[in-house]
């Protein structure tokens, strides 16, 4: 591996580790004030809202494409099935369309 | 180590929690492989990004600066404000974690991405270092062999359902979701703010799609509290 790209690989690992780790480390067994508490509760359903929207959308050239297979998934996990049948359904439904397209 | 029946039946519901993730990477391990051997990397490189950073994204845009000959600095420099989004989702994670010796939380932070955080967030309960081995060492083996198999053999794959595996990701992300979406309007609000948060500031270009997810999750957790709690005093008085 050259210099440059060990050098490369180092960086982003560390500076990759870090913002994961260091929350763990720092904030363990101390009482965060309830607002904030309620904050970092509310951080998972933002946080989803914010990495399907817009990113969805470009995943695959046609953007109609991409709509079908939220409006698939948001089906399917709206009549309670689990992740896997969720994921593997929205893969099968536009699987099947776009051979028929 | 702890090899207690407990401990064992936590690390099985990390498997079965991450199977989501470790289909959904599929796709996205192999268009990187196929990726980096494009941009000229070797097998060890390529692999070590996966191995050692394991960030999809950042590898991503990682592979295109290389490609255009961006300097070693601007490439991590790029790599930290992409993946500082991250503090935000262990800081969130550090809430729900179970009493355990801190080298453990260390040590499976270093797995702590988009979707392993999602999972382990929606996860009723508390976390366990073994939900969180379990989750996180099916996640990563299929980035890891993924990127790999990407490299060697990439174009395998018949193209219409490589094409199709792209909705993957999003799809398990919605299923994450929306359990939550039909019982609390708070959920609703807070993932609606955040997405259309998110498109405005990715679209006007005003912020990076790293910052732009952190700014958007922020105000939308803020907002929506502070919103709840003014009603809540309203309704009060």
């Amino acid at each position: 591996m050259s210099m440059t790209m060990t050098a490369i690989v180092l960086g982003m690992t560390v500076v990759t580790y870090i913002p994961r780790m260091l929350p763990f480390v720092l904030l363990k067994g101390k009482e965060l004030p309830s607002f904030w508490q309620s904050i970092l509760q509310n951080v998972p359903y933002a946080t989803l809202g914010a990495l399907i929207f817009p990113s969805i959308l470009t995943f695959h050239e046609d953007p109609s494409f991409a709509l079908i297979g939220a409006a698939a998934a948001f089906l399917i996990a709206f009549t309670g099935a689990n992740i896997i049948i969720t994921v593997l359904g929205s893969i099968g439904i536009l699987t099947v369309l776009s051979l028929f397209l | 180590m702890e090899t207690t029946a407990a401990a064992q039946s936590e690390f099985k519901d990390g498997l079965a929690a991450g199977t989501g993730i470790a289909i959904g990477y599929v796709p996205a391990a192999i268009t990187y492989g196929l990726l980096a051997k494009s941009a000229g990397l070797t097998f060890i490189e390529t692999m070590s990004l996966s191995i050692f950073v394991f960030a999809g994204a950042a590898q991503y845009i990682a592979l295109s600066l290389i490609t255009i000959g961006t300097g070693i600095f601007e490439i991590v420099l790029t790599t930290f404000i992409l993946n500082i989004r991250h503090f935000l989702m262990s800081a969130a994670l550090s809430e729900k974690t179970e009493e355990e010796p801190i080298w453990k939380k260390a040590a499976y932070s270093f797995g702590v991405t988009d979707e392993t955080f999602s999972v382990a967030a929606m996860k009723s309960g508390s976390i366990h270092s073994s939900f969180m081995a379990g989750l996180i060492l099916i996640s990563y083996s299929s980035w890891v062999l993924g990127s790999g198999l990407g490299y060697v053999a990439g174009n395998a794959m018949p193209p219409v359902v490589q094409e199709s595996m792209g909705i993957a990701l999003y799809a398990m992300f919605i299923g994450l979701l929306v359990p939550s979406l039909k019982t609390s309007l708070k959920a609703v609000l807070l993932a609606a703010t955040a997405a259309i948060l998110n498109c405005i500031f990715t679209y006007s270009g005003a912020l990076s799609s790293g910052w732009a997810i952190i700014i958007s999750t922020l105000i939308a957790s803020i907002s929506v509290e502070m919103a709840g709690r003014a009603r809540e005093k309203g309704g009060i008085e």
